[in-house]
C-alpha cells in the first residue's frame, strides 16, 4: 500500500505556517515586484470571495477582507522540509515528488503503527501538528494515491481492486495536472479532451484501447491506464539531506527584541520538533539574520558581518556542550547572545539552523562527586558572559609559549568523571610528564603543602625603581600609593626573551622583592621591558 | 504527693511515667499545642568537611565544610592565594568542578597548575570593566524605542571603572553561581578589593549566599583582607606571612643578587572563629609554601 500527502494551495500554506491567525481569514498570494503583483495562489475563503489566479494587486482592491502576502521561496523550502521529515518520522521510504507532494511506501508499517486507517489518520494529524492542512490518500498504487490526494479533500482510503470506481468522479483536468510534462502539454491535453467531450475520469478509462492508441499515441493509453488506477511502478526513493533549518522572510524589518523573540520561538519549535520526529538533538545552533543596510550609509560594526550583493548578513553560532532538544533553552540562550552581540541593524529575513546530533546518554552514579547539570551550567555561562562580557568566563588553557602570562580563555566544557578514584589516578599517571610541575604536584599529595602562588595587577602597575650598583633598592608605584618603600631583600634578575621572528618580540627581566609592609613584607615581582625600559610591578606573591 | 501516679516498674525511670500524662495536658493547652517534643526534633547530620589541601590547616579546621561560608582574611604576601589554590586543587582533583569568581582578575593561570588545579574543572570569572554597548534599536521590553534616524544617539557607552563594578558583578555572578548548583567549590577572590569597598556589600548578600549554599555540597569560600561577612561565615580564618626564606642566606648585602632564590614562605594561620559542631583542638598553626622552582 501506498500514501501520498498533497498540500493543496501550497504557497498560502507556507505563509500561514507561520502565521497560524490567517487561516481563518481570506488569503491571497502575489508574486513580482509590487505594485505589478499577480495572484499566484490563493486559500479557499478567497476563493468564495471570487478572486481568481491571475488577478493583479490593483483589481485586488475591491476586496477589503483580503489578506495579502508575497510569495516567499524560503518559507516555502521551509514547509517543503518539514513535509518530508513528516513523512520520514512515519515511513523510510519516501518519495519527493514534488514541493507539496510526498508518497510513502507503507509496506511493513502495519505491525507498527496499525491498520491503514489509522496510518492515514496519524498522517493527517503529524501534518496538522507541523501547521500544514493537507489531503492523505491510501490505494494499491502510487499514482493513485496521488490522484486521489489531489482530487478528494481530507483522508482517502481506497480498497485494493476499487481504484477505477473510486477515482472515476474526478475532473481529467486532475489527472492532467498531475502527470503532464507541462502546464502547455496538460492544456493541449484538456482541450483535446473536452472537444470529445471527456469530463471525468471514468469516460476517459471507458474509452476502447485500440483506438486510443491510433489517435493518441502511448501517451493516451498511460494516461487511461492512470485514469483507472491500474499503473504499477516502485518509488523512486528520496534520501533527503539532514539539514534542519526553517527561514522566514519578513514583510516589514524587525526593530525590537520581542518581536524577534517570538518568531525565534516558533522557528526553533519547528526545529526541534523536526529533530525530535528522528530522534535526534541538537549539537549547535546557527543563526543567520540577514540585515537592511542603514540609511545613512552606516553598517553596523559587528565581528560576524559579511556583505554579499548588497545584502549585509549577521550570523551567530552557539555551540552546546552537549546535544539538547529544549526550545525554551534554545531560545533563552539566543536571547542572551543577542543581548550581547545585537545586529545593529534592522532585521529582513531570519535562518535558523542545527547541527543534528544522537541525543546524550548519561547514567548518574550514586558516589560521583557533584556536577552541574550541562543545559543548566549553559544558560548560566551566558548570563555570566552577559555581565563580564564574552571571553571573560570560561576555563583557561596555557599556551605552549615561553611567554610569560600566555593564556587563552575557552568555553567552559567539563567532563564528568567515571570515579573520584580514577580521576585521581588518571591524575598521577599524568603527573609525571612534567619533571618540576610533577614533583611539586607529588610533593603536594604526598605532604598536602601549599605552593606559592602569584598574584598579578592587569595590567601590570607602572614603577620607579631606584638602583644601586646594578640592583634595585628603592620601589614607587605610580598607580598605587601604597605599593612603596625600600626593598630588604632581592633576588634576579632572570632574563627571558622572544619571538624575535615575530613582530612581537619580548624581552623582559624579572626581579624579586621584599619591601616591608605594617605587619611583616611584602614580596614583589618586578619586571622590567628591555625594549623600552620601563619598570613595572607585576605582582605579589601571596 | 505527686499528682501523677508513678509505677513499680517505672521506679527507676520516675520521670519518663510522669512525663507522659505532662505531655497529654500540655497538647490540650491551645498556647502550647505548638511545643515539639524533644525527642521529635529533627536530627542535624554532622558538617561534612572537605580537605583544605594543606594538612596543617585540616588539623587546625578539619579542613572547609560543605554547605557553608568560609573566610580566608590576610594582607598581601599572607599565603591567602596559595590556600585558595590548594582547595581548588583539592577539589578538581577530587573530580568536583570549582568556580573562581575573581574580583581584581589576579589569577595567575601557571600558579594554579603548578599547585595542582585541574584547570578544566575550574571556571574562571574576570570581572573588571565592561563598555556597555546598545547598536540593536531596542534592547528589551523594559527599553525604550530608539530613533532609527539618530544612530550616533544609540551608542551607550558606559564605561565603568572602580572597585563599585567589580562588586557588582561578583554579586550578581555569585547568584547565578549558586543558582546553577553542581560545584564543589565557589571562591570569592576579594583579595585585591580595597577594605572600605568590600565593607559596602550588604550584610543580606551573605545571608542570601549562606542561605543558597544550605544543604548543598558547595563550600563558599571567600578571600579577602579583613573579615567582611560578619556572623554568616561558619570559619574565619586569618593568614599571615611571618618569614621569608631563600636558597642562600638571606638579608646578606655582599652576596650577589642572582644566586638568591625564593624557596618557601612561612605562613601563621589562627582560627579567628568557628561555628561547626567539632570544637577545634587548637587556635592556630603554621605551615610552609614552596615556591615552584625550590627543590
Amino acid at each position: 500500500m501506498f500514501a501520498c500527502i498533497f498540500i493543496p494551495d501550497f504557497p498560502v500554506e507556507a505563509i500561514i505556517r507561520f502565521e497560524p491567525e490567517l487561516r481563518a481569514r481570506c488569503v491571497v498570494v502575489l508574486t513580482g515586484r509590487p505594485p505589478m503583483g499577480k495572484v499566484v495562489a490563493l486559500n479557499e475563503k478567497a476563493r468564495q470571495t471570487g478572486v481568481e489566479i491571475g488577478a493583479t494587486r490593483a483589481q485586488l482592491e475591491a476586496w477589503e477582507e483580503l489578506v495579502l502576502r508575497t510569495r516567499s521561496q524560503a518559507q516555502e523550502d521551509s514547509a517543503h522540509a518539514a513535509l518530508l521529515d513528516c513523512a520520514q518520522s512515519f515511513s523510510p521510504e519516501i518519495e519527493d515528488t514534488a514541493p507539496n507532494t510526498v508518497l510513502l511506501n507503507l509496506a511493513g508499517l502495519e505491525p507498527l503503527f496499525g491498520p491503514v486507517s489509522k496510518i492515514a489518520r496519524d498522517l493527517a494529524h503529524g501534518m496538522s501538528k507541523i501547521e500544514l492542512e493537507a489531503n492523505v490518500a491510501i490505494a494499491q498504487n502510487p499514482d493513485a494515491a496521488l490522484l486521489a490526494a489531489r482530487g478528494f479533500s481530507g483522508v482517502t482510503l481506497i480498497a485494493a481492486g476499487h481504484e477505477a470506481e473510486r477515482l472515476g468522479d474526478l475532473p481529467v483536468d486532475v489527472l492532467l495536472e498531475s502527470f503532464a510534462s507541462d502546464t502547455g502539454e496538460a492544456a493541449r491535453w484538456l482541450e483535446t479532451f473536452d472537444r470529445w467531450g471527456i469530463r471525468k475520469l471514468r469516460a476517459l478509462a471507458s474509452l476502447p484501447e485500440v483506438p486510443l492508441s491510433e489517435r493518441l499515441g502511448q501517451q493516451g493509453i498511460r494516461l487511461q491506464k492512470l485514469a483507472r488506477g491500474a499503473t504499477v511502478r516502485t518509488l523512486r526513493v528520496f534520501e533527503p539531506p539532514l539539514v534542519f533549518a526553517e527561514c522566514v522572510e519578513l514583510e516589514y524589518p524587525i526593530v525590537l527584541l520581542e518581536p524577534l523573540a517570538f518568531l525565534l520561538n516558533r522557528m526553533l519549535e519547528q526545529v526541534c520538533a523536526r529533530l525530535g520526529a528522528r530522534a535526534l538533538a541538537a549539537q549547535e545552533l546557527q543563526l543567520q539574520l540577514e540585515l537592511e543596510p542603514c540609511a545613512h550609509g552606516r553598517t553596523p560594526d559587528a565581528s560576524a558581518v559579511e556583505r554579499q550583493c548588497n545584502h549585509v548578513r549577521f550570523t551567530r553560532t552557539l555551540r552546546l556542550p552537549v546535544p539538547m532538544l529544549d526550545v525554551k533553552m534554545f531560545l533563552k540562550l539566543l536571547q542572551l547572545d543577542m543581548q550581547a552581540n545585537p545586529p545593529g541593524a534592522p532585521i529582513v529575513k531570519i535562518h535558523v539552523s542545527a547541527e543534528p546530533a544522537r541525543p546524550r546518554a548519561t547514567q548518574s552514579g550514586l558516589f560521583l562527586p557533584p556536577f552541574p547539570e550541562p543545559e543548566k551550567l549553559e544558560l548560566t555561562l551566558a548570563r555570566i558572559a552577559g555581565i563580564v562580557g564574552e571571553g571573560r568566563v570560561g576555563s583557561v588553557e596555557l599556551l605552549d609559549t615561553h611567554r610569560e602570562g600566555a593564556f587563552e580563555v575557552r568555553h567552559f566544557a567539563p567532563v564528568e568523571s567515571e570515579t573520584r578514584k580514577s580521576a585521581k589516578r588518571t591524575k598521577d599517571e599524568n603527573v609525571y610528564n612534567n619533571d618540576s610541575v610533577s614533583r611539586i604536584e607529588q610533593n603536594a599529595q604526598e605532604k598536602m603543602s601549599a605552593a606559592i602562588a602569584l598574584r598579578l595587577f592587569r595590567p601590570p602597575l607602572r614603577a620607579v625603581i631606584t638602583m644601586h650598583e646594578g640592583k634595585p633598592v628603592h620601589l614607587r608605584c605610580l598607580q598605587r600609593v601604597d605599593i612603596k618603600g625600600e626593598i630588604v631583600w632581592t633576588a634576579g634578575p632572570w632574563r627571558s626573551s622572544g619571538d624575535w621572528s615575530e613582530q612581537e618580540g619580548w624581552s623582559r627581566e624579572e626581579w624579586d622583592v621584599a619591601v616591608p609592609a605594617e605587619r611583616g613584607f611584602v614580596l614583589y615581582r618586578l619586571v622590567q621591558d628591555k625594549l623600552n625600559a620601563k619598570w613595572f610591578v607585576e605582582g605579589t606573591y601571596d | 504527693m505527686s499528682a501523677f501516679p508513678v509505677s513499680t516498674a517505672a521506679q527507676g525511670r520516675p520521670f519518663i511515667g510522669a512525663a507522659e500524662p505532662l505531655l497529654k495536658k500540655l497538647g490540650s493547652v491551645p498556647k502550647l499545642a505548638r511545643v515539639t517534643p524533644a525527642s521529635r526534633l529533627e536530627a542535624r547530620p554532622a558538617t561534612e568537611m572537605v580537605s583544605s589541601g594543606i594538612a596543617a590547616l585540616d588539623g587546625l579546621t578539619g579542613g572547609w565544610p560543605r554547605g557553608c561560608l568560609s573566610e580566608i582574611c590576610g594582607p598581601a604576601s599572607s599565603g591567602r592565594t596559595s590556600v585558595l589554590l590548594a582547595a581548588l586543587a583539592r577539589s578538581t582533583q577530587n573530580g568536583e568542578v570549582c568556580a573562581l569568581v575573581d574580583a581584581g582578575d589576579a589569577l595567575d593561570p601557571a600558579s594554579a597548575e603548578s599547585a595542582g588545579v585541574d584547570l578544566e574543572k575550574l571556571l574562571w570569572v574576570r570581572c573588571g570593566k565592561t563598555v556597555l554597548r546598545s547598536q540593536f534599536p531596542v534592547l528589551s521590553s523594559r527599553g525604550k524605542q530608539m530613533d532609527l534616524c539618530n544612530l550616533d544617539g544609540l551608542e551607550i557607552a558606559a564605561e565603568r571603572q572602580g572597585w563599585e563594578l567589580r562588586l557588582e558583578q561578583v554579586l550578581r555572578v555569585t547568584d547565578l553561581l549558586l543558582q546553577s548548583n553542581g560545584f564543589g567549590i565557589i571562591v570569592l577572590d576579594l583579595g585585591d578589593i580595597p577594605v572600605r569597598n568590600a565593607r559596602q556589600i550588604p550584610l543580606a548578600s551573605w545571608f542570601r549566599f549562606r542561605r543558597a549554599i544550605e544543604r548543598t555540597p558547595t563550600v563558599l569560600l571567600v578571600v579577602e583582607q579583613h573579615p567582611i561577612a560578619g556572623s554568616c561565615s561558619s570559619v574565619l580564618i586569618k593568614v599571615s606571612g611571618k618569614k621569608l626564606s631563600a636558597v642562600s642566606s638571606q638579608l646578606s648585602g655582599n652576596r650577589p643578587t642572582h644566586t638568591e632564590l625564593l624557596d618557601e614562605v612561612e605562613i601563621m594561620a589562627e582560627l579567628l572563629r568557628s561555628r561547626l559542631e567539632r570544637k577545634p583542638v587548637q587556635s592556630a598553626t603554621s605551615f610552609r609554601s614552596h615556591a615552584l622552582w625550590a627543590g
